[in-house]
């Protein structure tokens, strides 16, 4: 009986100690998008949102398929962070929000090698672009 | 992973309306029809062999110094600009360029602008060795810049010497046209362009240009739609292909050469 009285100390002990740790461990401040709600629950999103940017890639790329739900264009455009001077960040910032996280996790990608890390601006820049902006934000889950 | 943009099943009510604007378009005589039938797809559907996108360009049209078409390609993709700037003129991007041609025997000189011709029989497709050179089902030449290891083969097998390789390290690229560093590159015919819904879709950035500075030197459109503007144009006149000999059959067709 002592033996377990002993047993439940040690590991009380063990969980209180093992709580304050995780309350000291650094953990990525990820902005908000600027919806509601993502084109997939969060849960989803952030375990599988390269397998959504990848299959929209290869149908994209190859069979010109330009749904915006998982365009990769609507990813960036919804999630665009401003900074203090309301322009928007591109991934040379740590607040991208791409970078928000991936730093974190230490997972290199290299989306931005090629691809703009920030909207297209609705006006200036690309002389030849429409006065729409080029990604439609539409209700979340909608084809078009 | 489900298709989420998949349409449930049955037809829609727009699809339906779709279908019978269709029939009623080629109920009637060849090249007249009374309901102009939308010549996009929606943006759900995989692109497929129905249409060949394709180009007229009229060089009687196409003014000698004129390079509206060549500028509103750099614009348009944001061709040449960082640190492009400082590569040598023979490494900078070029989708499209301005030739001038001069009989020897008449002294008649031509200008035309000269692209990615879109071939039926691509050879930069032929040896492409990781798949990234490929042609769509609508006859559109692309790089999958994914799949590009940079080898630049398809560059020495192009008879038109249509593709560029991008040396410098690339930021601020155009939304519409992703490109970087160690990649191949050509015309893309703006895919992002006509891949467009109905409303939305618009001619390639050349054509538009050409028709703005007022040649309409450049038709684009659709080479299996006998209706299309093009179609109709390549069946009055005569027409050639460059280097009609290598059996290529390009998507791109010239006047007056």
């Amino acid at each position: 009986m002592k033996y377990l009285q002993m047993m439940l100390v040690m590991l009380s002990v063990v969980l209180l100690t093992s709580t304050t740790v995780m309350a000291e461990v650094p953990s990525p401040k990820i902005p908000k998008g600027n919806a509601e709600q993502c084109v997939e629950p969060t849960s989803e999103m952030r375990v599988n949102h390269m397998k959504y940017i990848l299959h929209q890639r290869d149908e994209t790329v190859h069979e010109g398929v330009r749904t915006k739900t998982h365009s990769f264009k609507n990813c960036i455009s919804c999630h665009a962070v401003k900074d203090d001077a309301g322009k928007v960040v591109t991934i040379k910032d740590e607040r991208h929000f791409c970078n928000s996280c991936h730093t974190y996790a230490a997972v290199k990608i290299d989306c931005f090698e090629c691809h703009a890390s920030t909207p297209t601006a609705k006006s200036g820049g690309n002389p030849h672009a429409t006065s729409k902006p080029l990604v439609k934000m539409t209700a979340i889950g909608s084809n078009k | 992973m489900n298709k989420p943009d998949a349409e449930p099943n049955g037809m829609s009510r727009r699809k339906f309306l779709g279908a019978g604007a269709t029939a009623a378009g080629v109920s009637l005589a060849p090249g007249i029809s009374l309901i102009n039938v939308a010549e996009a797809k929606p943006l759900a559907d995989t692109v497929t062999s129905d249409k060949r996108w394709g180009m007229l360009i009229d060089t009687n049209k196409c003014a000698k110094g004129c390079s509206a078409c060549v500028e509103a390609c750099n614009t348009e993709n944001g061709l040449n600009t960082g640190d492009e700037l400082n590569s040598r003129p023979e490494q900078k991007a070029q989708w499209i360029r301005k030739v001038d041609l001069r009989d020897k025997l008449t002294g008649h000189e031509v200008s035309l602008p000269l692209m990615c011709q879109h071939c039926e029989n691509p050879p930069c497709v032929d040896v492409c060795p990781t798949g990234a050179s490929f042609k769509r089902e609508d006859g559109v030449v692309l790089v999958d810049k994914h799949i590009c290891i940079g080898c630049r083969y398809c560059m020495m097998a192009c008879p038109y010497k249509a593709r560029s390789f991008i040396h410098e390290e690339l930021t601020n690229q155009v939304e519409v046209t992703p490109r970087g560093k160690g990649t191949v590159e050509s015309c893309t015919l703006c895919v992002h362009r006509i891949d467009e819904d109905t409303n939305n879709q618009r001619d390639p950035a050349c054509a538009e240009a050409c028709l703005k500075e007022g040649h309409k030197a450049m038709i684009f459109g659709d080479l299996n739609d006998s209706s299309s503007e093009l179609s109709r144009e390549l069946k009055k006149h005569s027409t050639k292909a460059i280097r009609e000999d290598l059996g290529l059959n390009p998507g791109i067709r010239y006047r007056g050469i």
